[in-house]
């Protein structure tokens, strides 16, 4: 499928590069109806991998690229069933994320995030799978989890532990802050910065550049550099699902799911 | 070496001319989430271009609990 429109996001293949647009609103937080779409996204990228050399993924939202997983959704699964049927729930939607993150990360494909304003949680952890991350100079970026008493779980601290220092790591995840793109471009995350609103538009020119370059070599090249933390991604997922039915994840999400506070997006 | 009161002036020329607001109905004892009607996004916003305009990094959690321009404007000072 050289195209789709859905609900939450929508592809296009043209001259070699497939370009995946998040749009939903308001800054395209991750939940079902978003997962089931990167599914199908995921099980399209076989076919079109075959025929392209580089996949954008960019958000259309103006808030920003990508807010984490909707929080919402997480905290009315939590009110249903026991805490085992949460448990048991959030630990298969967690596979099945990891899945599509795992596919993306691997990709044959080089992969471009390019991002602007909110890259926060699961967004971060979106970018994070990709192998160049062009940011507006506005972007932000955020591991908000342990307000809620949670850690990433989209496979954030691995994919994090790959690409920076431990030290880095730690401040990013135990304070909660979030830093701008140029701070991100200093510790080695980002790896262009661009004027505000320009992301998308440098992201298809390196897209660009791109193809003049054998795919082999350059499949060769990823695969080498790039290697994927497979035991610490399962180890997330155990951790997190331990974490998940604690008392303060419940009462973290409440907090924000009944916010009126102008501040509910700071850590 | 800006002084605080020169900071707070710039403080207040960048959140009028990006929100819009006459600068001359900005003070520095405003609450700024009411003044300029910004959320918690536009609120990172804002801050991100602080920290572009006055080259500084300002971690997010020193914002909890302020609201007015002046400690915000003594927020950046510090770290200039």
């Amino acid at each position: 499928m050289n195209r789709f429109h859905g609900q939450s996001l929508s592809w296009e293949f043209k001259n070699g590069v497939v370009e995946l647009a998040l749009h939903r609103e308001p800054c395209n937080e991750i939940g079902s109806l978003t997962l089931e779409e990167l599914e199908k996204f995921v099980a399209a990228l076989e076919t079109l991998q075959r025929q392209a050399h580089a996949l954008i993924i960019y958000s259309t939202m103006k808030p920003g690229f990508c807010a984490g997983a909707d929080l919402r959704e997480l905290y009315l699964r939590l009110q249903e069933g026991d805490q085992s049927q949460a448990a048991a729930g959030a630990r298969a939607e967690l596979e099945r994320i990891h899945r599509v993150m795992n596919t993306l990360d691997t990709s044959p494909l080089t992969t471009i995030a390019a991002v602007h304003g909110v890259t926060f949680g699961g967004g971060f952890e979106l970018a994070l799978v990709c192998d160049i991350i062009i940011a507006d100079k506005m972007a932000r970026f955020c591991f908000p989890e342990l307000r809620l008493g949670l850690i990433p779980g989209f496979g954030g601290i691995p994919r994090l532990k790959r690409d920076l220092g431990n030290g880095v790591v730690r401040d990013l995840l135990l304070t909660g802050r979030s830093i701008n793109a140029t701070k991100a471009q200093a510790v080695g995350l980002v790896s262009q910065v661009v004027a505000e609103g320009e992301a998308l538009k440098v992201a298809r020119i390196t897209a660009d550049q791109l193809k003049k370059f054998d795919r082999r070599a350059a499949i060769a090249a990823k695969q080498f550099i790039k290697p994927i933390p497979y035991e610490e991604l399962l180890k997330e997922i155990d951790i997190f699902c331990e974490l998940f039915t604690q008392p303060a994840v419940e009462q973290g999400l409440k907090k924000f799911v009944e916010s009126t506070e102008a501040l509910s997006y700071l850590p | 070496m800006r002084t605080a009161d020169q900071t707070l002036d710039e403080v207040l020329d960048l959140a009028a001319t990006h929100f819009k607001v006459p600068r001359e109905k900005l003070t520095g004892d405003d609450d700024f989430f009411k003044t300029l009607g910004i959320d918690s996004l536009q609120a990172l916003d804002l801050l991100t271009r602080l920290e572009h305009h006055f080259n500084v990094e300002l971690p997010d959690y020193e914002l909890q609990g302020v609201s007015d321009f002046r400690t915000l404007a003594g927020r950046i000072q510090a770290r200039l």
